[in-house]
C-alpha cells in the first residue's frame, strides 16, 4: 500500500512543483464539472485559459484584475511569513476604498492631479487603521486576530453600505446607492491609452521588488521570518514579537487599503455597494499558491485573474454561473495544500503487513 | 408584554443556529482540531438542505442532506489535516472559500424558490400558558433538540469513558497514542461529527429560520460559532447560553429596526460582529483563563510513531 515517508530535507522540487500539480488537479476537476453541467469541457477550458490571453486587450484586462490581487497578496505574504493570520484583507481593502473615495469626493473641477497621491495615501491609512484594530486587540487583549480581522470585514461592508445609501449618496443619482462619479482629476493615470491598465501595475511591480528586498535582504525582514518559523528562537534572540505583529498587520492592511484606493479611483471611479469583489479573500489563495514569495505571487495573481475573467466569460458564453470562479479558487487552495504534503514527505510503496517487515 | 415574549422566542430560535454549530465545533476542538471551515460547511449544508426540501417537501430529509454535506466536507478537511498534516488554519480557510464558491454555484437555480408554509409547532398544554407559552413552548423541535444536545454532550464529555478519551487526545495526543488509542481515527470522528452538526445548523438556517436561499446567507454565523467556543472556554453549557446571548443581540437589533429607532440600520446590523470582537477581547484578556481551559494540543499537528 502507499505510505508517506518523511524526507530528510524538504523537497525544493515540490516547493515549485506542488502549485503546478495542484493546478493540474483543479483543471481535471474543472473538466468533470463542465461535463456534469452538460458543457463542452474544451470550450470551458478555452474560456478560462485561452480567452484571457489571446489578444492585447485581453491581456490588459488580465493585468487590471491581477494588480489588486498581487498588491494585497504581497502584504499578506509578509503577514503569513511572520505567522500572523490576517484573513480580513477584504475588510481592509473596503476601508481603503472608503477613505480614498472620501478624499476623491472632496475634489472639484478645479482640482489638480496633486490629489492622486493624497487618494492613495488615504487608502493606505484606511487599510492600516482597520488592521491596527486587530493588532491592538491582539497586543493588548490577546484577542485572536483571525476572528477579529474577519469580523471587521462585515463591519467594513456595512460602513460602506451606510455611506452609499446615506450621507455620500449622489443627490442626482436617481436614488441609486452610489456616490457621484469622481472628478476627472482623481482618475489614477493610465499607462497605455485604450486599456484600463494604470500606474497600479507599476506600484505592484515595485512592491514585488520591495518585498523581496525587505524579506530576504534586511534585518527587519529576517526577524519577522524567524518569529514566524521559530517563535522560541526569536524570543531567545531578543526579537520583539510585538513589533513583528504590528509590522505584519500594518503592512498587509496598508497594502490592502492601497489596492482598494487604486480600484475605486481607477477602474470603478465611484463608491458603490459592489466595491467588495472578494479580492481580499482571493489574495489569500494568491499568497499561498505563490509560495509567499514575491515572484511566485506575480504568477499566481495572473492565474487567479484568469479565474475571474474565465468565470465572467463562462457566464456570458456558456451560461454557467459566475460563481464558478469561487469554486475553482477554493479547489486550487485545497489541492495545493494536499500537494504540499509532497514537500515534506515522499510517497513510497510498502507491501505486506507490519509483522512481515522484519528489520 | 406580548412583543417581549415574541422577542424571547425569536432569541431562542436565532441562538439555535449558533448553538448547534458551536457545539459541533466544540467537539472537534476538544479533540485538538480547529476547523475554520465552519462557514463554508454551513453554506454548503444550507443549500443542500434547502434543495432537498424543495425536491422532497420533507424538512427532515433536508436536515439529513445538510448533515451529509457538512460531514463529507469535514471528512475531506479531516483527512488533509490529520493524515497529510496540512496546516489546520489554511485548510479550514480553503474549506470556507470553497464552500462559499460552491454553494453560490450550486444555489443559482434555487434563489427564487420558496418553501411551502409550515404548520406552526407547539407543545400541547404548555403552549397555552400566557406569555410563557409564546416565549418558550411554540418553537420548532430543533430548538429543543439544541438544548437536549447540550445536555447529551455534557454527559458524553464528562461522564463517559469515550468522552474522557476524546478530551485526553485533545490535551495530549502523544500520551493517548502511547496508551494505544487510535488518535487519528478518533480525531477524524470528532471532526466529522463537528461537520455534521455545522451542517445541521446550516440546514436549519435555510429551511426553517429564514426560510429561503441567498448567496452567502450564513453571513458570518460560522465564524461567530467558532468565536463562541472560545468565549465559552470550551464548556458546552456556556456555549448554549453564549449562543442565546448572541441570538438576543441579533434579535434586539431587528426589534429596534422595527421600532423605527433613529439609528441607520447598517449600524444596528453591525452589532453581532462588534459584540463578537468586544467579547473576544474581554475573555482573551485573561491569558490564564484561556490557557487553563483550552485543549492543550489545539491547532498542533500530531505525527504518530514516525
Amino acid at each position: 500500500m502507499l505510505k508517506l515517508e518523511a524526507r530528510p530535507q524538504p523537497s525544493k522540487f515540490w516547493g515549485i512543483g506542488s502549485p503546478l500539480l495542484a493546478l493540474v488537479f483543479t483543471v481535471i476537476i474543472g473538466v468533470a464539472i463542465f461535463m456534469l453541467m452538460g458543457k463542452d469541457p474544451v470550450k470551458g477550458l478555452l474560456v478560462f485559459f485561452w480567452e484571457p490571453i489571446k489578444s492585447g486587450y485581453a491581456l490588459s484586462e488580465l493585468a487590471v484584475k491581477a494588480t489588486p490581487l498581487a498588491i494585497i497578496a504581497l502584504g499578506l505574504a509578509v503577514c503569513f511569513r511572520s505567522n500572523v493570520w490576517n484573513i480580513g484583507a477584504e475588510g481592509q481593502f473596503v476601508l481603503g476604498a472608503i477613505t480614498a473615495g472620501g478624499v476623491a469626493l472632496l475634489a472639484d473641477a478645479s482640482t489638480g492631479p496633486w490629489i492622486i497621491p493624497l487618494i492613495l495615501l488615504a487608502g493606505v491609512l484606511g487599510g492600516m487603521f482597520w488592521a491596527a484594530i486587530a493588532a491592538l486587540l491582539r497586543d493588548r487583549f490577546n484577542a485572536n486576530e483571525i476572528l477579529v480581522t474577519l469580523m471587521l470585514v462585515y463591519v467594513a461592508d456595512l460602513v460602506l453600505s451606510y455611506l452609499v445609501y446615506g450621507p455620500w449618496k449622489d443627490p442626482n443619482g436617481f436614488n441609486f446607492p452610489q456616490t457621484k462619479t469622481f472628478e476627472k482629476a482623481t482618475q489614477i493615470p493610465k499607462l497605455f491609452a485604450g486599456t484600463r491598465i494604470n500606474i497600479g501595475l507599476l506600484i505592484a511591480l515595485f512592491g514585488v521588488a520591495g518585498m523581496w528586498i525587505y524579506m530576504f535582504r534586511t534585518y527587519g525582514g529576517f526577524q519577522l521570518q524567524v518569529g514566524g518559523l521559530a517563535p522560541a528562537a526569536a524570543r531567545y534572540a531578543g526579537f520583539s514579537s510585538r513589533r513583528a505583529l504590528w509590522t505584519a498587520l500594518l503592512v498587509s492592511g496598508g497594502a490592502a487599503g492601497l489596492a482598494g484606493a487604486l480600484e475605486v479611483a481607477g477602474p470603478i471611479g465611484q463608491l458603490t455597494p459592489y466595491v467588495p469583489a472578494g479580492y481580499g479573500f482571493a489574495a489569500i489563495i494568491v499568497a499561498f499558491v505563490g509560495r509567499l514569495n514575491p515572484i511566485g505571487i506575480v504568477f499566481s495573481a495572473i492565474l487567479m485573474s484568469m479565474f475571474y475573467i474565465g468565470g465572467e466569460l463562462a457566464q456570458s458564453r456558456l451560461g454557467l454561473p459566475k460563481s464558478l470562479t469561487g469554486v475553482f479558487q477554493g479547489l486550487l487552495l485545497f489541492t495545493l495544500l494536499a500537494c504540499d504534503t509532497l514537500i515534506a514527505y515522499r510517497v513510497v510503496w510498502k507491501s505486506g503487513s507490519i509483522k512481515s517487515g522484519a528489520k | 408584554m406580548e412583543q417581549y415574549a415574541l422577542l424571547i422566542a425569536a432569541t431562542l430560535n436565532a441562538g439555535t443556529v449558533l448553538s448547534i454549530a458551536a457545539l459541533g465545533l466544540l467537539i472537534n476542538e476538544r479533540s485538538g482540531i480547529v476547523n475554520l471551515g465552519a462557514e463554508g460547511m454551513m453554506l454548503c449544508a444550507a443549500i443542500a438542505g434547502f434543495a432537498a426540501v424543495v425536491h422532497t417537501g420533507n424538512d427532515w430529509v433536508g436536515f439529513g442532506a445538510g448533515m451529509l454535506a457538512g460531514g463529507v466536507l469535514a471528512a475531506i478537511f479531516g483527512y488533509l489535516v490529520i493524515w497529510l498534516n496540512t496546516n489546520q488554519f489554511a485548510t479550514g480557510l480553503a474549506l470556507t472559500l470553497f464552500g462559499a464558491g460552491f454553494s453560490a454555484f450550486a444555489g443559482v437555480k434555487y434563489v427564487q424558490e420558496k418553501l411551502p408554509e409550515r404548520s406552526s409547532f407547539s407543545i400541547p398544554g404548555l403552549s397555552d400558558i400566557p406569555l410563557l407559552g409564546t416565549a418558550l413552548f411554540k418553537q420548532h423541535p430543533m430548538v429543543y433538540f439544541a438544548m437536549a444536545l447540550t445536555a447529551f454532550i455534557i454527559w458524553f464529555l464528562f461522564k463517559t469513558r469515550s468522552g474522557l478519551v476524546l478530551r485526553s487526545i485533545g490535551e495530549s495526543p502523544e500520551a493517548a497514542h502511547s496508551l494505544g488509542y487510535p488518535v487519528r481515527r478518533i480525531r477524524l470522528a470528532a471532526v466529522v461529527v463537528g461537520g455534521m452538526l455545522c451542517g445541521l445548523a446550516g440546514a436549519y438556517l435555510s429551511i426553517i429560520y429564514t426560510p429561503l436561499w441567498v448567496e452567502g446567507m450564513v453571513s458570518g454565523k460560522g465564524w461567530i460559532a467558532l468565536a463562541l467556543t472560545t468565549f465559552a472556554t470550551w464548556r458546552p453549557l456556556r456555549v448554549l447560553f453564549g449562543a442565546y446571548l448572541f441570538g438576543g443581540v441579533t434579535m434586539l437589533q431587528f426589534h429596534l429596526q422595527g421600532q423605527g429607532v433613529e439609528i441607520a440600520s447598517q449600524f444596528l446590523s453591525m452589532t453581532p460582529y462588534i459584540a463578537t470582537i468586544v467579547v473576544l477581547a474581554l475573555i482573551s484578556r485573561n491569558p490564564a483563563l484561556i490557557r487553563i481551559n483550552m485543549p492543550a494540543s489545539i491547532g498542533k499537528p500530531f505525527y504518530p510513531g514516525s
